[in-house]
């Protein structure tokens, strides 16, 4: 490979696309939401940036899961947990963060009030440092992802069993995180934060800094993904997803492998969980629930497995949809989700972004 | 017994009987009376108590006046009954001759009319219909004085049920615990012992507390024998909690094992992983909801056997939908089971949706027959629900007749053909594609049969598919795919163990155990407790 880099990463067109993403979210959105007044056409409202900051934590998400079922084969149906765990990690700040205004005046947050609770429990110790808490946002779902994977690929779990039991770890996890001994909120989880790193969260400041944050991090993870891919370790990924017994065959060992890009897909889901957070300002046990993990894997396979941009474009599609189809005709929303589930896999199996470029190679081919 | 020998039995007994009540043929004494019509609560009480005591038949309509408010005080020195048009002196039986204007009710309170219940219940002990009989042995344990003794010795003499009797012999000893008779009070805590109800327990407890400084009981060995008397019962109800928790454990295993039955077919068979499994099984459940309420309108005598009605009705409902699930869907994904797991979603999706919008978001109501509620006392603290013990026999029904299928008819000899080897299958004449529909449609009918169950047992709304939907799956991947027995013994399995943490950890802290252990679990035996031996290239 004598490629330089760059141009092992993208195209021209492409690095030209990225540079007009970035420059459009951190620089274009935030004048037309600080800057132009409120009155102007060219004004974008609060909600629309809290709501498209919120769709690209999703996309990255969907990054995430591209990594690991796109790439190599690993159906996860429990990424929620880890997107849940990042946010909770996150929400943990915050709620520190609020210190006394909390609706008991208590260093406690208000529901270990409730709860009559006289002291913070062991593992929330540190908290209050914004550092720690970021720290834990990587390694607590990095490391549950590291030991959970090597125990299930150790014992060449995979397909359907190891989707299935994905499943059911999230599923457990909710149930834990709805008690209210854990130490999570229980069913209410966390809400009602005030500020983060002594900026008002409410502020249009700090809401368009998340976002442009969460682009960024957008851009970056899909700079990485692009460079694994491309890697050798990616073909080997790649090899593992169409013939794990021939790559074995080969002489490579699969589990280390797999084991990295499913602890760095969980990393990179924790880490949009974080971001999640502070725009939504809620975080509870819901976002654990097996349903929502399975819809991390809808939005991949709109937008079309094993393309890094499919999957962005798919939980954008699906999520721009959602947040109308939700408002306008709430009683529909699940036929549609559950329709577009049963066609995407019958008749788009490669996805949008797939198709499209499976045309367009054809194209190429007659010309 | 030779005829002759029962008929003279029997004459002796009616002699006794006529003897009995020509004995007691005096008035009732006229104290208590007065004491009934003019006293003050606890006075009535134990009037009350004296007079049922007495077991005397001429009490009875003095009984029946005070409970028809028709007994009054004149004066408060005369008891009258009085039915709004005569007036009668309820101590001499003489008619008065004009009704007095100063007649006073009678007011009784709650205890009083406990002590009444209690009265006439003492009556009933000698009535000829058993259930009369079990009734008032049942009003009387709760109302146990002193003052009844007599009357339970002579009932018990003469009772020929021996659950009637064992009741009576309960209250009895309950009476006897304050004998003077040291002999007495120890042969009655030896009964109260033996017997493992809670409330004999409570009624020696009692003998072991300290009024001021001496013991309610003063014999030192009485007490030891009490304190020997609660030790039993104690245990009697330890292993009744035990055997409890373990009846639930299997009702709750069979229930798992009802929903897992369908999934060992269509995945562990067929090797389709089947997300809307849980939603045919709400189908099944509606469709026994909607049996239940045509038969309501249409032919409410039939009502008693409406689940039987449905049960064949949830089968072929589900099996329908599962047939044109099948068709539509899944037959162009098989070879790609990631795929086929998030198509059968969408359509859990839409099912449930459709579900909402048909009928309603809010669950419904399914009741239990008759015959389906209410349970058996198999001891003092365990009781059997009749529709849990149902629901057991239900599934080991559907077990056998499933096995029979798969091992005894052509069908069954298909599919296992089919999923042994496809493609060797079909060359030897096996119509592969109509093989696989039906099979599909046999897993998703039995998916229906265990929502007819469930309905029974629990809510049904549209919901009900997505809680038994990973404990399915989790039955059938600890089962191993493939094999019935394997899915027998992990519901089993898994529905004691969740019941046994339950006892420990709490329902939510036991689930994840389960999780846990089954994550566990299948990394030292990855194909399940139940592995087909082959040699399979795992792709």
């Amino acid at each position: 490979m004598n490629k330089t880099l760059s141009s092992r990463l993208f195209g021209p067109k492409a690095w030209a696309a990225l540079l007009a993403f970035t420059l459009v979210t951190v620089v274009l959105v935030p004048v037309l939401n600080l800057a132009v007044p409120e009155g102007s056409a060219f004004h974008l409202s609060t909600y629309w940036v809290t709501l498209i900051g919120k769709i690209m934590c999703y996309a990255i998400v969907a990054l995430a899961m591209d990594l690991v079922w796109g790439y190599t084969g690993i159906l996860s149906l429990g990424h929620g947990i880890f997107f849940a765990l990042g946010g909770y990690a996150m929400g943990m700040y915050l709620m520190r963060a609020i210190g006394r205004e909390g609706n008991y005046q208590s260093d406690l947050p208000d529901f270990m009030v409730f709860l009559n609770w006289k002291e913070l429990p062991w593992y929330w110790q540190g908290t209050e440092h914004f550092l720690w808490a970021m720290l834990l946002v990587v390694l607590v779902p990095g490391l549950i992802a590291l030991v959970f994977g090597f125990f299930a690929f150790r014992s060449r779990i995979k397909g359907v069993y190891f989707s299935i039991i994905t499943q059911a770890l999230t599923y457990a996890a909710m149930l834990l995180f709805f008690r209210n001994e854990t130490g999570f909120g229980g069913n209410n989880g966390f809400t009602d934060f005030k500020r983060i790193l002594g900026f008002a969260i409410t502020a249009p400041e700090t809401r368009v800094t998340l976002f442009a944050l969460t682009a960024l991090a957008l851009a970056g993870f899909l700079l990485l993904g692009r460079y694994i891919v491309t890697s050798k370790l990616g073909r080997v990924l790649a090899a593992i997803r169409d013939a794990e017994s021939r790559v074995m065959f080969s002489g490579y060992n699969p589990l280390p492998y797999k084991l990295f890009i499913w602890t760095l897909s969980a990393v990179i889901c924790a880490i949009a969980g974080a971001l999640y957070v502070p725009q939504v300002g809620i975080i509870n046990p819901g976002e654990m629930s097996p349903a929502n993990s399975i819809e991390i894997a809808i939005w991949t396979a709109v937008g079309g497995r094993g393309t890094l941009v499919g999957p962005l474009i798919g939980a954008g599609l699906i999520n721009g949809v959602k947040s109308w189809f939700t408002v306008a005709f709430p009683e529909y929303w699940l036929y549609f989700l559950g329709l577009i589930f049963i066609l995407v896999t019958l008749w788009l199996p490669r996805g949008v972004v797939g198709q499209l470029q499976a045309w367009f190679n054809k194209k190429e081919e007659r010309a | 017994m030779t005829p002759i020998l029962a008929r003279i039995r029997t004459t002796c007994a009616a002699l006794a009987v006529g003897l009995f009540s020509v004995c007691a043929l005096a008035r009732p004494a006229p104290e208590l009376v007065l004491q009934l019509a003019t006293g003050d609560n606890d006075a009535k009480i134990t009037a009350l108590a004296a007079l049922a005591g007495s077991a005397d038949p001429e009490v009875l309509p003095l009984l029946e006046a005070l409970r028809d408010d028709t007994l009054k005080s004149l004066e408060g020195k005369r008891a009258i009954i009085y039915d709004g048009e005569t007036a009668t002196d309820a101590l001499t039986g003489e008619k008065l001759a004009t009704v007095p204007d100063e007649l006073e009710d009678v007011v009784s309170n709650n205890r009083v009319t406990q002590a009444l219940d209690a009265a006439f219940a003492a009556f009933n002990l000698g009535a000829d219909d058993r259930a009369t009989r079990l009734d008032a042995a049942r009003t009387l344990q709760e109302a146990a004085t002193p003052a009844i003794r007599p009357l339970l010795e002579k009932a018990l003499a003469n009772e020929k049920d021996a659950q009637i009797g064992g009741i009576l012999r309960l209250t009895l000893a309950a009476t006897q615990l304050r004998d003077a008779d040291r002999a007495v009070r120890l042969s009655a805590i030896r009964m109260l012992g033996e017997s493992g109800e809670p409330n004999a327990r409570a009624l020696l407890g009692s003998l072991l507390e300290k009024d001021g400084a001496n013991y309610r009981e003063a014999d030192e060995s009485v007490r030891v024998a009490a304190q020997q008397a609660i030790n039993s019962i104690n245990s009697h109800l330890k292993l009744g909690e035990a055997l409890g928790s373990a009846f639930t454990g299997i009702s709750l295993g069979s229930i798992l094992l009802l929903a897992a039955l369908g999934l060992a077919i269509t995945y562990g068979l067929m090797g389709v992983i089947n997300m809307a499994h849980g939603e045919l099984i709400m189908i099944g459940a509606y469709a026994t909801y909607m049996v239940q309420n045509l038969v309501q309108a249409h032919a409410p005598g039939l009502f008693a056997f409406y689940p039987l009605l449905a049960i064949p009705v949830a089968f072929c409902a589900s099996a329908l939908v599962g047939i044109l699930m099948e068709r539509l869907v899944i037959r162009h994904l098989y070879g790609r089971p990631l795929e086929t797991l998030l198509a059968t979603w969408g359509i859990s999706l839409v099912l449930i949706q459709l579900v909402r919008n048909v009928f309603g978001a809010q669950n419904v109501m399914v009741e239990n027959p008759a015959w389906l509620s209410g349970g058996v006392q198999a001891m003092s603290n365990l009781i059997l629900p009749y529709n849990r013990l149902a629901i057991v026999a239900f599934a080991i029904i559907v077990v056998i007749g499933m096995s029979l299928i798969l091992t005894r008819t052509r069908l069954g000899l298909f599919v296992r053909a089919v999923t042994q080897n496809r493609q060797m299958a079909g060359c030897v004449g096996v119509a592969t594609p109509r093989v696989d529909t039906l099979a599909f449609g046999l897993g998703s009918g039995i998916a229906g049969l265990a929502g007819c169950a469930l309905s029974q047992v629990g809510n049904v709304g549209p919901d009900l598919g997505q809680s038994y939907i990973i404990d399915s799956f989790m039955v059938v991947v600890l089962g191993g795919v493939g094999q019935l027995a394997g899915t027998v013994y992990a519901a089993l399995g898994l529905g004691i163990l969740n019941k046994l943490l339950e006892g420990f950890a709490g329902a939510v802290l036991a689930k994840i155990t389960v999780l846990v252990v089954i994550i566990v679990f299948i990394q030292k035996r990855p194909q399940g407790l139940f592995a087909v031996k082959g040699r399979f290239a795992d792709n």
